[in-house]
């Protein structure tokens, strides 16, 4: 019987013949932290009295959650990331460099690896066919000293993919509709694998989208098939040598299959205070919105700042809307900037926070008020998320996002376009 | 108290408890501060948790219990606030893998038949839960095989540093 995504890349990295169910031993060819969680899993491992790492090359360490740090204890648990990684031989990604999943995705996920990473939205790698899941600082402390970790190979299901996208619906659109039908634990320990013939027209940074959001339906990994698409994005960030094609076997076995026409979709948006309670945006025009915010591992790269750019162009932000924007990542912003994309923005009243987690957490650079409204291209909306448990967050499309910052209320983006 | 058998009291909580509510974002300046952050356990979602728990007592849950983080944080004050175990309807994976390796059990049960304030009793060996409250006796799901070691010998990393490696039975 053929194999799915998950058994061929568990079975390869285990070194055995594995399948849906079992526990396997699997080599970790990326194991990285991040500034909230890296510190409680530093200390596990110095205090576990583990000497060395089992490869630096594969252990990195990334600053981005607090970018620059806004307050005191943040910024010393900075000091003792650098320290630490100083010691022994870890590449960190300093404050400004960008947000993890997006510097994981430019610069190290393969199609085939396997990725931990102490963040839940480590799943944006199977975006690039890696293995890659969410784990605790424990997990994460464990496989940076031995080089692998224990897993338990999901059972899969299919999300079949066809036709193509309309106009003005995103592949943010398609992820939270996915979320609002099957629901925050309606695939909970599965592994979420995309294919179909929409694949031919998805390049991966709508890819890393999607897959991105696999964990907030219960996903263990959100895994796409390694393609042209793949090989592409690998050459334009110097690792083309490091694609190989890679798809599920056409007879592996899925627990579900679950069919989406990609034409028949609209724009959907995540209502408070659960990603899961989806509505058409036609469902919310009209709720007034004090702050819009675009960017995060979700939505921050290029496509998003340009589809946003390109609405707000000789337009200006609602005088009651303010408007951050925050790359995914340096390279990005840069880009960004070549293209014009960033003077549009600040012409439209729009701020540009720095590449980092910016205000997804709660923790800075752009804490709601209470009562407030956000919309947000964020992959959270929980009560309190962005800091304040009496504001609201709704979660939307960087064009649903763009036209809402426009009008000063939740919009449909296809009056702008 | 033999071991595998927790006794206390239930502190209720319904469906959909995420790891925000749990330990909220704003909070995250606290992490490198275990005691400090731990005072906000459960804050927004039920303010008297943290007065009310004592050493022993049990945590019941509904659906999709710890959803979204992996932030371990979440069962580590969890576990600062004394609770021994959780029982819960369902669990998200990355809070269920976290509290394993925090040597705390969470084991599924009809958690409905189980109110605020019962008088409970959770016996791992033998999958079950008494309510001396009510007097129902609920069955539970058993942990699999290499969690059920890791939290036999205290979490992840007594059994790492047991073991030296993972052992797959």
């Amino acid at each position: 019987m053929g194999k799915t995504l998950a058994e061929k890349i568990l079975s390869t990295k285990s070194g055995t013949d594995a399948h849906a169910g079992d526990i396997v031993i699997s080599q970790v060819d990326l194991a990285f932290v991040h500034d909230t969680t890296g510190p409680l899993t530093l200390r596990i491992f110095e205090e576990s009295g583990f000497n060395k790492l089992a490869d630096p090359s594969r252990a990195i360490m990334f600053l981005d959650h607090a970018a620059p740090s806004p307050i005191r204890p943040l910024s010393n648990d900075h000091l003792f990331m650098r320290r630490f990684a100083k010691e022994k031989g870890a590449h960190i990604y300093e404050v400004g460099d960008g947000i993890c999943h997006q510097l994981v995705a430019e610069n190290f996920a393969n199609p085939g690896d396997v990725i931990v990473g102490s963040d839940s939205h480590t799943v944006t790698g199977g975006a690039l066919g890696a293995f890659a899941t969410g784990m605790g600082s424990s997990d994460i402390a464990v496989a940076m000293a031995l080089g692998k970790t224990w897993l338990r190979v999901p059972e899969s299901y299919l999300f079949y993919l066809s036709s193509a996208f309309p106009k003005g619906v995103y592949a943010k659109d398609l992820i939270l509709n996915i979320i609002g039908r099957i629901g925050a634990d309606g695939a909970t320990y599965k592994s979420m694998e995309f294919g179909g013939e929409a694949l031919q027209n998805m390049p991966v940074s709508q890819r890393l989208t999607i897959s991105n959001m696999a964990v907030e339906a219960g996903g263990k990994v959100g895994l796409f098939p390694s393609d042209s698409s793949t090989r592409e994005f690998l050459k334009s960030e110097g690792r083309g040598d490091n694609y190989q094609s890679l798809y599920a076997d056409a007879d592996a076995s899925y627990e579900k299959v679950i069919s989406l026409n990609l034409g028949q979709l609209s724009p959907t948006v995540s209502c408070p205070h659960t990603v899961d309670n989806t509505l058409p945006v036609n469902e919310v025009k009209g709720v007034k919105v004090n702050q819009a915010f675009i960017g995060t591992c979700t939505n921050g790269r290029l496509d998003s700042i340009a589809i946003v750019a390109a609405i707000l162009k000789n337009r200006k932000r609602h005088s009651s809307t303010r408007l951050l924007i925050a790359p995914a990542s340096r390279k990005v912003l840069l880009q960004a900037i070549e293209q014009g994309y960033i003077s549009t923005l600040i012409e439209a009243g729009a701020i540009i926070l720095p590449p980092g987690c910016a205000a997804c957490l709660g923790l800075h650079q752009g804490v709601l008020a209470d009562g407030e409204v956000c919309i947000s291209t964020a992959n959270r909306n929980f009560k309190g998320r962005m800091g304040n448990p009496e504001a609201m967050v709704y979660l939307a499309s960087p064009a649903t996002a763009a036209a809402s910052a426009i009008t000063g209320e939740i919009t449909d983006p296809r009056e702008f376009l | 108290m033999s071991k595998g058998l927790f006794t206390g009291s239930a502190i209720k909580l319904g469906d959909g408890i995420s790891t925000d509510h749990i330990i909220p974002g704003r909070f995250a300046y606290l992490r490198s501060n275990l005691p400090e952050l731990a005072k906000h356990v459960l804050e927004d979602t039920l303010p008297d948790f943290n007065s009310r728990a004592k050493k022993g007592d049990i945590l019941v849950g509904g659906n999709n219990f710890g959803l979204g983080s992996s932030r371990e944080h979440a069962p580590v004050v969890i576990k600062m606030a004394g609770i021994s175990v959780i029982l819960v309807k369902s669990v998200a994976r990355i809070f269920f893998r976290n509290a394993i390796n925090q040597g705390m059990p969470v084991l599924l049960c009809d958690t409905d038949k189980i109110n605020d304030g019962d008088e409970l009793e959770v016996n791992l060996t033998e999958s079950k839960v008494t309510d001396h409250s009510s007097g129902v006796v609920l069955n539970t799901s058993k942990m699999p095989p290499l969690m059920s070691t890791i939290v036999a010998e205290g979490g992840l990393i007594s059994y790492i540093q047991n073991h030296k490696d993972f052992v797959l039975e």
